[in-house]
């Protein structure tokens, strides 16, 4: 079964979006999110691996709407919420 | 950021996370800090420039680099180790009648210890989607136009196992000393968007 992120060799996409110069994060809050999976991934609330599956079975709406960095987010929320880490509110 | 008005809402919800996981003590500040620090420090195409050029003027360690490219790492002072986790890496090189290019179809793995933190159409569904069926097409967009009897090989990564390009070496620097070399490789030379 292939999921929505296995894009390779589909239609539609469109042409590149090539960014001159491009800084490594485009917002503080993309260096944080990369800051905290890493972490979390060396504290070992979750491995890598099931970083990726968190990512890669999102809904495929969620998924094809979300940013690279936004889909970090969802599924490193999903993984805490899953072990109870998330709390209420 | 200030002035990031469409990203505060999403900002915010970063800021309370962190706070919750770090008063629950699950992270603890300083390693957020640190792992940000180390990324944006160790990660650099300055990296990958370095051992393309060390090939080019090497002969035996361009052949123990695309034999065993993570056995020949340590002889410039780099490794696959410095991640997560390690990975493995194959250097695939460039000649008159080949020419590679890499990609992660799945998502967006890359060497970011080589590489330094991957450009945004690396991860896009567009050049992922468009560089495993229409090669030649996605690298004129880059400018790299090659000719038609030029073989194209496309890599795709995965978690485990990462590539990099060994761009040829350009006409006319038979003179050049090993920084002068590395001074002329590019990021994308490395992922095979560029000649060089």
């Amino acid at each position: 079964m292939s999921r929505v992120n296995d894009v390779g060799g589909q239609t539609g996409f469109g042409a590149l979006e090539i960014e001159a110069d491009e800084p490594p994060f485009h917002a503080d809050w993309e260096a944080r999110v990369f800051a905290l999976n890493s972490t979390l991934v060396r504290n070992g609330v979750y491995r890598l691996d099931e970083f990726r599956d968190a990512v890669e079975r999102m809904a495929p709406q969620q998924y094809l709407a979300a940013s690279y960095y936004e889909r970090w987010l969802l599924a490193i929320e999903t993984l805490l919420a899953e072990r109870g880490l998330l709390g209420a509110g | 950021m200030s002035g990031e008005h469409t990203s505060a809402p999403v900002a915010a919800r970063v800021r309370r996370l962190e706070e919750r996981l770090i008063e629950a003590g699950v992270v603890a500040q300083e390693q957020l800090d640190a792992s940000l620090a180390a990324m944006l420090k160790g990660a650099s195409p300055v990296n990958g420039a370095r051992i393309a050029a060390r090939a080019w003027t090497d002969e035996g360690f361009r052949e123990r680099l695309l034999t065993d490219a993570n056995a020949a790492l340590p002889e410039v002072g780099l490794s696959m180790a410095g991640g997560i986790q390690e990975q493995r890496l194959k250097v695939v090189e460039n000649t008159a009648t080949t020419h590679h290019v890499l990609v992660c179809t799945l998502c967006s793995c890359y060497p970011v210890g080589l590489l330094g933190p991957s450009p945004s159409w690396y991860k896009s569904e567009a050049y992922r989607s468009r560089v495993v069926r229409e090669p030649r097409a996605v690298l004129a967009e880059f400018g790299l136009v090659l000719p038609d009897d030029t073989a194209i090989t496309v890599w795709d990564s995965s978690a485990e196992s990462r590539y990099m390009v060994l761009p040829r070496r350009p006409a006319g620097t038979a003179g050049y000393s090993e920084p002068e070399l590395a001074a002329l490789v590019t990021r994308e030379g490395l992922i095979g968007t560029a000649a060089v």
